[in-house]
């Protein structure tokens, strides 16, 4: 690091970060929302790039799927229901949130000073708790992604509040955006017209891999980079897709409304499930060297996985399973519930207004 | 043997970045919507193609190159499918081809068949 040599990462980063600045000017200083929708989008990439050279697989996976995929289409959903054009504010009005703009930034790039070095093993998030992860986590869980395993084994009481917060955010955009007869659309009566045949046949290709590929990041979570938040995204851009290429009724008639809330439901259950089964068997809540009882984990082949001369955890590798599918089955229909909310609501009011 | 391998790959990996770079000035450049996208859907693939390439020679023999040959098919198949669908949506929104100082196919059409008109004005 130190010396005059310029280090490849280094520049990397500072190429990166100054080019997050740039988009987040442009964003502040467009007066078209759909234009700062898509340089959003642009810059939740460059982040999730910028994540990728720090070294946080997980994060930046997770910036790339929620920040540019799929919450940039619910926006854009949500701007047919607004106008286009944000109002052009008196320069008099933006003085005070100005200053406190500068003021709050001061303060932050001065706390920044008090920072540790990037990466340095002395901090305190690398020598106490992190440290002990590190060096546990393969002995206790046997997940070779120790950010799995502190997500959905060390923390998983934390994760299950994440998962009910996001079914939380579902119940409430099916609250304000239509629960009941006006959610659901008739299936399509007419076939639209050939203009998209190109897009049509590429989103036939690319949906089933788009799925699978979500199956992939799913059940490979504890291996490397990805996990249930993840997969539940790109299972839900893949209903997306479909939704903006088939339409709106298409999809709703494969992946009815009421079935995604249930999903958004089931997935909490199945997550709280297995802490209380982890209870039945004599441990605590989220327990999972308690998920099976003695008996059933004697019935499990000892290479399963292959080699059978490491001692695998089952109930731990088993536990972090069944709790991810909690998971996909939560973010996903929680994000093809918000989609068909504001989706919906838009579809709804141009057909009202071509009826007149 | 296997250095030779990795300067080439390098140069290619280098090719790759140079022709995204002359995408994104053709981007900037180009009269009007229709050679932008132009500009931007081939210097894409081309570049990304280029640069995949690069790292399938630098990367060893294997597992890897596996993964590169299914992006390169991923993007392969993408972009031009976007590139394609947003000619279209402009198309569709009224915007007609422009040549120099005139209009070769004639004037916009303001709220055409599309859903929404999107202009040239957002490209900043």
């Amino acid at each position: 690091m130190s010396g005059p040599t310029i280090d490849a990462n280094f520049a990397l980063n500072i190429a990166l970060l100054l080019m997050l600045v740039a988009i987040a000017f442009a964003v502040v200083r467009t007066r078209s929302l759909l234009a700062a929708i898509l340089m959003m989008s642009v810059y939740s990439l460059a982040s999730a790039a910028w994540l990728m050279v720090a070294d946080a697989a997980d994060v930046a996976f997770t910036e790339a799927v929620v920040g540019a995929g799929a919450s940039t289409v619910i926006l854009l959903g949500a701007i047919l229901l607004a106008r286009g054009e944000a109002e052009r504010v008196n320069w008099k009005l933006m003085i005070a949130p100005g200053a406190l703009a500068v003021v709050v930034g001061a303060v932050l790039i001065y706390a920044a000073g008090g920072l540790p070095n990037y990466g340095d093993p002395a901090s305190p998030a690398n020598s106490h708790v992190g440290r002990a992860y590190l060096e546990q986590t393969y002995g206790d869980i046997g997940a070779p992604n120790v950010v799995t395993a502190v997500l959905a084994s060390y923390r998983g009481f934390d994760t299950l509040g994440e998962t009910v917060v996001i079914f939380a955010a579902c119940i409430g955009v099916a609250l304000m955006l239509g629960f009941g007869p006006r959610a659901t659309l008739a299936p399509p009566t007419e076939i639209p017209n050939d203009q998209h045949v190109v897009l049509r046949v590429v989103a036939k290709l690319l949906i089933p891999l788009i799925a699978l590929f979500a199956l992939y990041v799913q059940f490979h979570g504890d291996l490397g980079a990805g996990g249930g938040f993840q997969a539940g995204v790109i299972m839900a851009v893949a209903i997306i897709l479909h939704a903006l290429v088939f339409g709106l009724r298409a999809t709703m008639a494969a992946v009815p409304v009421r079935l995604a809330r249930t999903v958004a439901a089931l997935g909490v259950v199945v997550y709280a499930g297995v802490g209380v089964v982890c209870i039945i068997n004599g441990g605590g809540f989220l327990d999972y060297d308690y998920l099976f009882s003695p008996r059933i984990e004697a019935m499990i082949p000892a290479n399963l996985l292959g080699d059978p001369s490491h001692e695998h955890h089952w109930g731990q590798h088993f536990g972090i399973l069944f709790i991810e599918i909690g998971v996909l089955l939560t973010v996903s229909a929680t994000i093809v519930t918000m989609f068909y909310g504001f989706a919906g609501r838009t579809l709804e009011t141009i057909e009202a207004e071509r009826r007149g | 043997m296997a250095e030779a391998l990795h300067w080439i790959g390098g140069a290619l990996i280098l090719a790759g970045a140079l022709l995204s770079i002359l995408g994104a000035v053709g981007v900037l450049r180009f009269p009007d919507v229709y050679t932008r996208i132009h500009a931007a859907s081939l210097t894409d693939t081309g570049g990304a193609t280029l640069m995949l390439l690069g790292m399938g020679l630098i990367s060893p023999l294997g597992f890897v190159m596996l993964k590169l040959l299914l992006v390169w098919g991923f993007i392969m198949l993408t972009s031009p499918a976007a590139a394609n669908a947003l000619a279209n949506a402009a198309f569709g929104a009224g915007v007609r081809p422009r040549i120099g100082t005139f209009q070769i196919m004639g004037e916009d059409k303001p709220g055409g068949s599309g859903p929404e008109r999107s202009g040239e004005g957002t490209a900043s």
